[in-house]
């Protein structure tokens, strides 16, 4: 069975290559539909495949960057990607994860960092659960009560509308996503996601994408999308830094990517056949599940922390794969009998 | 034989104490080390980036970032071309949110 397993050549492991394979195709499943990295998911499967822990963080990040390149690819040709609002929102990101990354740095010299930043996440991952779920439950109170909006439906947490009221120059018409807002409501809320993406030491895509819905007002689809872009850029700038550090495995890279090229595909195209808020929902639980994960870790649970995340990937992937698949055959059965028809 | 059996309990202990102190004493702690990969047991594409990574770590990080860059757009591109057999309309969708 010596075939299963590949040498490393910079960590000097050897690893079983299909299971970098399984989780590049898990994560590009999950990542396409979601909109995010999905580091969360990639650490804990790379650490339990034998990668150090330092390889594992750099390693995730530039397989992350590829991924999202595909999936930016695919949900650019849907027209889901608003690339104004990425260019737009990629200054803020940027500038926001090196805050970030220093303030990390400076509570690190007066000795305030550690099971704190464990903490805030949990914190930032709990009310952005809270938010997804009351959300869901005001959208359907008011779809009951027919208080509907004639282009969005029933909408439940509705603050964009009151951000897209600031008026402050220069004012910018996101075509794609359809609305008009300051300038400065992208950048300063990608700057805010970016510090806390930076102080937490994650991607963003996590805190970026119900931003881009709750604050921003974008269309959960274009959310997605646009999330992807900025992932894809960050990603890239992120294993550039973590390979001069030297804790990058490129092979491994590769490795992954083949098979998120192909999960990222069937994620992407799986939210064609979702509805805006079953995205939200599903993006809800996988934020719970990240949230009790980190718990279990912080208490010293890892070998229940990691069944969680590796469950939690399995069901959520099951999940999506099943939306690709179900309303592919409806499509094409639909073609078909058109085309009989005429 | 009591006697021997508590000296090798306190021998075992005080290693258990010093030896960590001692290795700490050693060297840097553990992430400042500089890992180096090991070129011996390499051959080909594996040993050039091994070497790159071992003498030239900027070059490294630039070959890692384009690499990464080119097979994900090479990637999707092929995937593309395989979704598109399929017959699935690929290039619109309704956003709906209910």
């Amino acid at each position: 069975m010596d075939w299963l397993y590949m040498h490393m050549p910079i960590s000097g492991v050897e690893i079983l290559w299909p299971g970098l394979v399984l989780i590049g195709f898990s994560v590009g499943v999950i990542g396409g539909f979601f909109g995010m990295g999905g580091a969360w998911m990639v650490t804990p499967g790379l650490n339990i495949l034998g990668f150090p822990m330092a390889f594992a963080i750099g390693t995730d990040i530039a397989h992350i960057a590829g991924k999202s390149m595909v999936s930016t690819m695919r949900h650019s040709k849907f027209g889901n990607v608003d690339y104004v609002l990425g260019f737009v929102m990629v200054v803020g990101t940027m500038v926001g994860i090196e805050i970030g990354a220093q303030l990390v740095m400076a509570l690190e010299r007066i000795g305030l960092v550690g099971s704190a930043v464990r903490w805030v996440y949990v914190c930032v991952l709990a009310l952005i659960a809270y938010m997804v779920f009351s959300d869901y439950a005001k959208a359907v109170k008011k779809k009951k009560m027919g208080d509907v909006d004639k282009e969005k439906g029933a909408e439940g947490i509705i603050w964009y509308k009151t951000l897209h009221k600031i008026a402050i120059p220069p004012m910018v018409n996101f075509k794609v996503s359809g609305f008009r807002c300051s300038a400065w409501l992208p950048i300063v809320v990608s700057l805010v996601c970016g510090i806390l993406a930076g102080f937490l030491g994650i991607g963003g895509g996590l805190l970026r994408m119900p931003s881009l819905v709750y604050l921003i007002g974008c269309p959960t689809h274009i959310a997605v999308g646009t999330d992807l872009f900025e992932v894809m850029i960050s990603g890239l700038y992120g294993a550039f830094t973590y390979t001069l550090k030297g804790r990058i495995e490129i092979i491994a890279v590769f490795v992954m990517l083949t098979g998120a090229a192909i999960g990222a595909q069937i994620g992407t195209v799986a939210t064609k056949y979702s509805k805006g808020y079953g995205i939200r929902i599903a993006f809800g639980l996988a934020v719970l599940c990240c949230m009790v994960s980190i718990i279990l870790k912080q208490l010293k649970y890892d070998a229940p922390a990691a069944v969680l995340i590796l469950t939690a990937i399995g069901l959520i992937c099951a999940y999506i794969m099943k939306i690709m698949f179900q309303g592919a055959a409806k499509e094409l059965r639909d073609k078909k009998a058109g085309a009989a028809a005429s | 034989m009591r006697k021997r059996i508590a000296s090798l309990f306190a021998i075992g202990a005080a290693l258990n104490l010093l030896l960590p102190v001692l290795v700490w004493a050693g060297g840097p702690k553990a992430v400042d080390l500089v890992v180096v990969a090991d070129t011996r047991v390499l051959s080909g594409v594996n040993k050039y980036f091994a070497n790159l990574y071992n003498t030239n770590i900027f070059l490294f990080a630039i070959w890692a970032v384009v690499l990464t860059a080119v097979l994900g757009c090479v990637l999707g591109w092929i995937m593309d071309i395989i979704m598109m057999r399929t017959g699935l309309d690929l290039k619109s969708r309704k956003i709906v949110e209910h």
